[in-house]
C-alpha cells in the first residue's frame, strides 16, 4: 500500500468494532450495522470528492453482497457488476469480490471473476482484523485493482464501452 | 439362433450354469457367455481381476483342480474366463464352491495379527486401515495424489470436498487426465478412485466449504460421515490452495476437537510443508501468521519483482507423500508423527518442529481446546527438562563497535509484533502488532441508533 492518496481516503473510512462473523447471531446484526454505517460513509466521502465509484447492498441476512462499480476512462464510463459472498471466518478472512463478466479476460482474476489482489493485502487485512471492513475491502482491494486493470484491458481491446453507460 | 451360437453352444449341457469368480454372479449362459461375463466384471473390477489371478495361482501351486489350472502366465482375463467356461463344461462343481463363498472375500493381511492379542495397542497391522475414515478438502494437485495413496492403501471411507472442475491447466500435474475436462474435479476423482479400489466407500461433496450455507453441512459430515454411520470421521486432511478455506476448518476442526493435518505449497512451487493440528496441544492455524518455509532464492533470478507464480507435479507428489506419510504413522501408530515438516526443494531441506499453541489466539474455541488439554495433561505425571541458553559475549571489542539500527527501537516494536521461537529454516510470512490502546487519528463508527433496515434503505437511497 505505496499510494498516499489511497491511505488518505483509507484513513477517512470509519473503523469497525465489533469482531463478528455470520454464524455470531446478535452480534452479527452488530456487525452489519457498522459495515453498513462504514459504507454509507465512504460513499458520502466518496460524493463529496466527486468520485463516487461503486453501490453495493446485501441479502436480508448479510451474508451475500452484490452492487456495480464504474471506472472512467477517457471521459467514457465503464460499469461492472460485482458481487462476493461472506466467508464463514469473516473478518480474520476477507471476501474475495468477483466480477463475473471479467471472468477469464484477464490474468489478475481466478475461476468465477474472483479478483487476484497484490501479495500486500492479506497481510496488511491481517494486522488490521477487525477493524478493517467492507468499506476497507473495496478502497484498498477493488479500487486500485480497477485502477490498474481496466485501462490495461481497455487498450488491449477486451472490453468495450456499453452504450447505456453513460453519466 | 445364429451359426456360432449353434458352433459354441455345441456339446454343453443344456441350462449349466456357471459362476463369475471375481464378483460370484451366477450366469446361466454357459461357456463362452459366462467367460464374457467375467471378462466384463474384471473391466469394471481389475482388482478383483487381480484377486482372482491370485486365487488361481495359488490354488494351482497346491494343484487344486481347474481353477487357475492354465497358471499365472496367461493372466488374470484368461484365468477366470477359462475357469468359468470350464467350470460350465464340467458342470458346477468348483464354481459352486466360489459362490458359496461369495465374490467379495477379503484377504488377510500380511504382518502381526494384533487383533488376535488381547488389548491390541502398539503398531496396528496395515489391514487395520480399513477402519478409518478420513475427509481430504480440496481434490487439486495434492489432495487428488492424497486420495490416491490412501485408496491404493485400502482406507476405509473417503469424504472429498471440492468445488472446482477438472481443466486442461491442470495437466501439468499428477492425477486427472485430459478427457475428464469439464467433470468436477470431486466427480472425475470418484470414478477413478472406484475403479482402482472398489473395497473403498467414498462420499463427495461438490461446494464450497467457506460459505455459510455449506460450512454447516460440511461440520455436519466431519461429526457424522465416519466408517460406521453417526460417528465422527477419524482425520480431516487440508490440501487447499487458499487461507481462507485453511481458516474456515481451522474453525471447524477448533469447534469439534477434531484433528487435522493441514498441507502446503507454495506458490513459486519450491517448498511445501504438512502440519499436523490436534486442538488445544498444538498450535492452531490461527494461533500464529502463516508460516513460510525460508525460500532462499535470489531475488535477482525473478522476472517479476515479488511473485512467482507456478506449480510443479514433483513439489506436489513429494508434500503429498510426507502428508499419507504422516497419515499412516498417525492412524496406525508406528514411527515418529511430525507436528511440522517443511520441504524445501532449491537445497533439499526437511526443517521439523512442533509449536504450542498461544493462549491469546484470536478462535475462542482454540483457547477452549486448551483449557481442556491442560486439564487432562495435569492428570498425567509431569516431566521437565530445562535448557539453558548461553549468551553470546565476545571477548574484545576494541574499537567499541556497537550495532545500532536506522530505525528507532520504539518504531520497530511498535510496527512489528511477535515472532514465534522458530527453527532454521521457517520464519513467519508477516506480523501482526500488538493491540495498542490509542488509535492514531482513526474514525470509529458510531452507534446511531438506526436500525439494519433503516441503515439497508439508507444506502439503497443513496
Amino acid at each position: 500500500m505505496a499510494d498516499e492518496a489511497v491511505r488518505r481516503v483509507v484513513s477517512e473510512i470509519p473503523v469497525l468494532k465489533t469482531n463478528a462473523g455470520p454464524r455470531d447471531r446478535e452480534l452479527w446484526v452488530q456487525r452489519l450495522k457498522e459495515e453498513y454505517q462504514s459504507l454509507i460513509r465512504y460513499v458520502e466521502n466518496n460524493k463529496n470528492a466527486d468520485n463516487d465509484w461503486f453501490r453495493l447492498e446485501s441479502n436480508k441476512e448479510g451474508t451475500r453482497w452484490f452492487g456495480k462499480c464504474w471506472h472512467i476512462h477517457d471521459l467514457l464510463k465503464y460499469e461492472f457488476d460485482i458481487e462476493f459472498d461472506i466467508p464463514i471466518t469473516y473478518p480474520t478472512t476477507a471476501p474475495e469480490i468477483a466480477i463475473p463478466e471479467l471472468d477469464g479476460k484477464t490474468a489478475k482474476m481466478y475461476r468465477g471473476g474472483k479478483i487476484c489482489l497484490t501479495d500486500h493485502f492479506k497481510p496488511l487485512w491481517a494486522r488490521n482484523v477487525p477493524k478493517f471492513g467492507l468499506a476497507h475491502l473495496m478502497a484498498l482491494g477493488l479500487g486500485p485493482w480497477l485502477a490498474v486493470e481496466i485501462p490495461d484491458l481497455i487498450q488491449k481491446g477486451v472490453i468495450q464501452h456499453k452504450e447505456k453507460c453513460s453519466q | 439362433m445364429t451359426a456360432t451360437y449353434r458352433k459354441r453352444h455345441r456339446g454343453k449341457p443344456a441350462g449349466a450354469a456357471a459362476t463369475c469368480l471375481l464378483c460370484g454372479a451366477r450366469s446361466t449362459s454357459p461357456g463362452f457367455w459366462a467367460g464374457k461375463a467375467a471378462a466384463t466384471c474384471l473391466l469394471t473390477y481389475p482388482w478383483r481381476g487381480q484377486q482372482a489371478w491370485q486365487r488361481g495361482a495359488a490354488a494351482a501351486k497346491t494343484g487344486a483342480g481347474s481353477v487357475g489350472g492354465r497358471g499365472p502366465n496367461h493372466g488374470p482375463v484368461c484365468g477366470a474366463a477359462a475357469a468359468a467356461g470350464r467350470g460350465a463344461g464340467a458342470g458346477t462343481g468348483t464354481g459352486e464352491k466360489s459362490a458359496g463363498r461369495g465374490g467379495r472375500r477379503r484377504r488377510r493381511g500380511p504382518g502381526p495379527h494384533r487383533e488376535d492379542e488381547p488389548g491390541g495397542g502398539g503398531l496396528q497391522p496395515l489391514q487395520k486401515i480399513r477402519t478409518f475414515a478420513v475427509a481430504i478438502v480440496g481434490v487439486g494437485g495434492v489432495g487428488s495424489v492424497t486420495a490416491e495413496m490412501l485408496t491404493r492403501c485400502g482406507i476405509g471411507k473417503l469424504l472429498l470436498f471440492d468445488y472446482d472442475k477438472v481443466e486442461l491447466a491442470n495437466m501439468n500435474r499428477l492425477f486427472f487426465q485430459p478427457h475428464q475436462a469439464g467433470l468436477s474435479k470431486v466427480q472425475a476423482a470418484e470414478y477413478t478412485l472406484r475403479n482402482i479400489n472398489p473395497d473403498v466407500l467414498f462420499e463427495v461433496h461438490n461446494y464450497n466449504i467457506t460459505t455459510v450455507e455449506n460450512f454447516q453441512h460440511f461440520m455436519d459430515r466431519i461429526s457424522n460421515g465416519g466408517l460406521e454411520e453417526g460417528k465422527p470421521i477419524d482425520l480431516v486432511l487440508s490440501c487447499v490452495d487458499n487461507f481462507e478455506a485453511r481458516m474456515a476448518i481451522n474453525t471447524a476442526c477448533n469447534e469439534l476437537g477434531q484433528t487435522w493435518m493441514e498441507s502446503g505449497v507454495s506458490e513459486n512451487a519450491v517448498s511445501g510443508h504438512i502440519q499436523l493440528i490436534i486442538p488445544g496441544e498444538s498450535a492452531c492455524f490461527a494461533c500464529a501468521p502463516p508460516l513460510v518455509v525460508a525460500a532462499n532464492i535470489d531475488e535477482k533470478t525473478l522476472k517479476r519483482e515479488g511473485v512467482c507464480a507456478a506449480s510443479l507435479p514433483t513439489t506436489m507428489g513429494v508434500v503429498a507423500g510426507i502428508l499419507v506419510q504422516n497419515v499412516l504413522k498417525f492412524l496406525l501408530n508406528f514411527g515418529t508423527v511430525s507436528f511440522y515438516l517443511g520441504y524445501n526443494a532449491m537445497q533439499d531441506f526437511f526443517p521439523t518442529m512442533s509449536m504450542k499453541p498461544n493462549p491469546q489466539c484470536d478462535d475462542r474455541n482454540c483457547r477452549k481446546q486448551q483449557e481442556e488439554y491442560k486439564k487432562k495433561v495435569a492428570a498425567l505425571p509431569k516431566q521437565e527438562a530445562v535448557q539453558e541458553e548461553e549468551e553470546i559475549i565476545h571477548e574484545d571489542n576494541e574499537w567499541g563497535i556497537e550495532l545500532v539500527s536506522e530505525v528507532s527501537e520504539e518504531e520497530l516494536k511498535n510496527s512489528s509484533g511477535p515472532v514465534p521461537d522458530l527453527p532454521e529454516g521457517i520464519t513467519v510470512a508477516y506480523t501482526i502488532p500488538k493491540k495498542q490502546e490509542d488509535s492514531v487519528a482513526e474514525v470509529t463508527v458510531e452507534d446511531s441508533g438506526e436500525s439494519l433496515e433503516d441503515l439497508m434503505a439508507k444506502m439503497k437511497n443513496m
